[in-house]
């Protein structure tokens, strides 16, 4: 039952707490070890393909773009290499979305989230970013102590700060500034931006992303990846009991004792944990959590504490990998006395690789048989038919041919279905009667407005499929498309 | 202010002494950050009616610190577009309806303006495709009272039918029923000979001569000897297969006793020369154009 009280015997609780748990600053230390080789490999390798691919040619003939990767608004085209897409082909792009997602599923299920720990640009980034940090402000220790000093600012310190934010922002300036590249010729553009002439659009892009990476890497850091990302709560779902997740072996750590006692105890033929609550781990995860506290979402898989934990395992003489990558049956099966298995050709990852196979087969079959003459057919609605003053009957087509070759292309339209039928294209002088030929310039489509007309004697059905035929003149090269021939 | 101010006894915070069937309103205040948005949003607002022209006032409204509007942007965005189309509709203007067929290019502009226009002023009658209706002609067929060349529909376009204007295109239909020059009986018999001469099926009895008696003496004035009609006064062929208010007995009748007189009405003046240029390129184009 609820109480009545008076008003002014209420306490005032101020116990709403505080909107948001105060943050606390991450110190990662660096670290050497297998995982950060391989991190530092990646790194190098994705902002070396990020920053330099727009400067890469790729010759196509004359006239046409010579960037490799170049992706075209004004003219709608995306250029990769030898690949060139219309908007037409839009379904490249799907393709591309559903093996990325799968691909994704995949890592998930074999390494937990490897995404995250190696490929994320915010996590490439903000790696980058806090090399800077430690190259210009000192390692760890050294960070926490300048941060904490409650020194006025010395100079040393501010000319530290001022390095090391000027070359933050020059990595972004540099991000953002490669962004753009990749949406008009390379050369060109950085010409224009530097003489002050290139479009507004680019110096607005390259502002937001600029300021964005700015920000990201070197302020929000693993907020980003542990208050702001979807894909750790969307892979805790997807994950399964068989990914490898870094895990803490404690079935090998604990009890976590000193390295004296752990030997006295081992001299004594008694258990005894290998860990030695050194908390060299939690020093160098750039999330700043406790691997051994258990898999938990904020891990971002980086390998890192791994690598921390080897290396004192190996001064101490214990076998490393105490944290490594691992789960949980494992940690059982070990603690029952069974030899750890593990388990990547499963259900789950071979679905995955046939998805990806099967999507990438038809993405790569459909490349390999992509026409480069495309026609299509859009029957008039309004009127759907015509009869005309001999009684024959017309039906008028808006048809489009897409010319995706590099030259100018002469094409003819035969048609197929009604019998005794006349073709004409508006617009286009009849050079052969009832066979129309157009020129369709190089890399364009062109959209022609085609009468088809036949005696009504000879079409009695209502509708009959008719067939336009687009031959290429020179290459012999047919298009076909499919549509109807109506009577009123 | 409720005089008793309650706490919930499962969550221990104070209720507002609000109650609804029986429902108590706990007071859980916003976060203040929250709060401090939603002022700033008031404030903006505010900054917002003063910066842009906002209230109205008895003639006019107000205009704002800047002197923004939205007309004016529009009319800059208009004189850009007019910018990146001018030349393209300055060779338009100049071109011949017939070097604007030739080139496809241009052909495309006409056609596309053309097809714009036509919406907005011709499609109530001949509806959107052009395929016309009763009494409306259809603009994709071949058949043309007044002519289907580009010229001839151009010069249509601009002064109409029966419109009023002074180089209107004229030509009637007379009331031979209603102004008593044929009697019912004759009006059923020349039915049947149009209807012969179109190659459609006559009354059982009908009187081919007689037909053709009365033709001669009231309708080849217009619709000539061979009744394939006369673009010149827009008499319709009467031979083929296109009938315009149609072809059945009763209509004939109709048509013979009451005459027909549609009106189309005259362009020039109303939409300027290159735009009733593309449209006479389009409706050519639909493709019944001769
Ligand atoms: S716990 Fe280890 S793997 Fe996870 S984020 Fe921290 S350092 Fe990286
Ligand atoms: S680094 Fe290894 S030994 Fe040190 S606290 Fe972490 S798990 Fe224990």
């Amino acid at each position: 039952m609820n109480k009545t009280v008076n008003p002014d015997d209420l306490q005032p609780v101020d116990d709403y707490g505080p909107l948001y748990a105060a943050h606390k600053k991450v110190y990662p230390q660096s670290v050497s070890g297998t995982f950060r080789r391989i991190k530092w490999g990646l790194m190098g390798f994705c902002l070396g393909v990020y920053y330099f691919l727009p400067f890469v040619r790729w010759n196509r003939g004359l006239g046409a773009p010579d960037q490799a990767v170049l992706i075209d608004f004004p003219n709608h085209r995306f250029y990769f290499f030898f690949i060139e897409l219309w908007p037409q082909e839009v379904y490249y792009f799907t393709g591309l979305l559903i093996i990325a997602a799968i691909g994704l599923f995949l890592m998930n299920a074999i390494g937990g989230r490897i995404w995250c720990g190696y490929l994320c640009p915010q996590t490439v980034w903000t790696d980058l970013f806090y090399a800077v940090e430690r190259l210009i402000e000192g390692d760890r220790r050294e960070r926490m102590k300048k941060d904490a000093s409650s020194d006025p600012m010395k100079l040393e310190r501010i000319s530290e700060l001022v390095l090391k934010h000027s070359i933050w922002l020059l990595i972004a300036w540099w991000t953002g500034g490669a962004w753009v590249l990749y949406f008009s010729d390379a050369p060109t553009l950085v010409k224009e931006l530097v003489t002050f002439q290139g479009p507004m659009l680019a110096y607005i892009w390259i502002a937001i992303l600029t300021a964005t990476t700015y920000t990201l890497a070197g302020f929000m850091r693993e907020q980003v990846c542990v208050y702001m990302c979807p894909w750790p709560r969307i892979q805790a779902a997807l994950t399964d009991e068989w990914a490898l997740n870094v895990t803490y072996r404690y079935d090998r750590g604990e009890s976590r004792m000193s390295v004296k006692k752990a030997a006295e105890l081992r001299a004594l033929g008694q258990p005894a944990g290998d860990c030695v609550d050194c908390k060299q781990c939690v020093a160098v995860c750039p999330t700043g959590i406790d691997i051994r506290d258990g898999s938990q979402m904020d891990c971002i898989q980086c390998g890192l504490c791994i690598d921390a934990c080897d290396t004192v395992m190996t001064k101490i003489g214990r076998p490393t990998r105490l944290i490594g990558y691992d789960n949980d049956i494992n940690i059982h099966r070990r603690q029952e006395g069974k030899p750890p298995v593990y388990k990547l050709v499963r259900a789950r990852t071979v679905a995955y690789a046939a998805i990806i196979a099967v999507v990438g087969g038809a993405m790569v079959y459909k490349l390999a048989t992509r026409s480069l003459l495309d026609v299509n057919v859009l029957h008039d609605r309004n009127p759907i038919a015509i009869k005309l003053s001999d009684g024959s009957i017309r039906n008028a087509y808006t048809v489009r041919v897409l010319n995706k070759h590099g030259f100018d292309r002469v094409i003819a339209i035969d048609i197929e279905g009604p019998a005794n039928a006349a073709v004409h294209v508006v617009g286009a002088d009849s050079v052969t009667p009832d066979r129309p030929m157009i020129v369709i310039g190089r890399d364009q489509t062109e959209e022609l407005r085609l009468l088809v007309t036949a005696p009504e004697e000879s079409n009695p059905e209502k509708s009959i499929p008719v067939k336009f035929h687009v031959t290429d003149i020179g290459l012999g090269v047919v298009a076909s498309a499919t549509d109807n021939f109506v009577s009123p | 202010m409720a005089d008793h101010t309650e706490v919930d006894s499962v969550s221990g915070t104070a209720t507002t002494g609000h109650a609804w069937d029986g429902i108590k309103e706990l007071n859980t205040p916003l976060p203040r950050w929250w709060v401090i948005t939603f002022y700033i949003t008031i404030v903006w607002a505010i900054g917002y009616w003063i910066v842009y022209p906002a209230w109205p006032t008895i003639s006019s409204n107000t205009k704002g610190l800047f002197g923004y509007s939205s007309r004016a942007d529009v009319a800059v965005e208009l004189a850009n577009l007019e910018k990146i189309r001018g030349a393209k509709m300055a060779a338009l203007a100049t071109a011949s309806l017939a070097d604007i067929e030739k080139d496809p290019a241009m052909l495309a502009l006409a056609r596309a303006k053309g097809k714009t226009v036509f919406g907005d002023n011709c499609a109530a009658c001949h509806g959107t495709g052009a395929a016309g209706a009763k009494g409306f002609p259809n603009l994709n067929d071949d058949d043309w009272l007044w002519g289907g060349s580009l010229e001839q529909i151009q010069q249509t376009l601009l002064y109409g039918v029966r419109s009023g204007h002074p180089k209107t295109r004229e030509g009637q239909m007379l009331a031979f029923g209603k102004d008593g020059v044929l009697k019912p009986a004759e009006i059923v018999t020349v039915a049947n000979y149009v209807r012969e001469l179109a190659g459609l099926p006559t009354r059982p009895g009908y009187d081919p001569k007689a037909g053709a008696k009365i033709f001669a003496e009231n309708c080849v004035a217009c619709h000539g000897d061979n009744a394939k009609g006369n673009p010149d006064v827009g008499a319709p062929n009467l031979t083929d297969k296109i009938w315009l208010y149609g072809s059945d007995e009763a209509t004939l009748i109709e048509t013979i006793t009451n005459g027909r007189n549609g009106v189309m009405p005259a362009w020039e003046g109303r939409l300027d020369p290159t735009t009733i240029k593309a449209m006479a390129v389009y409706v050519h184009s639909l493709g019944g154009g001769k």
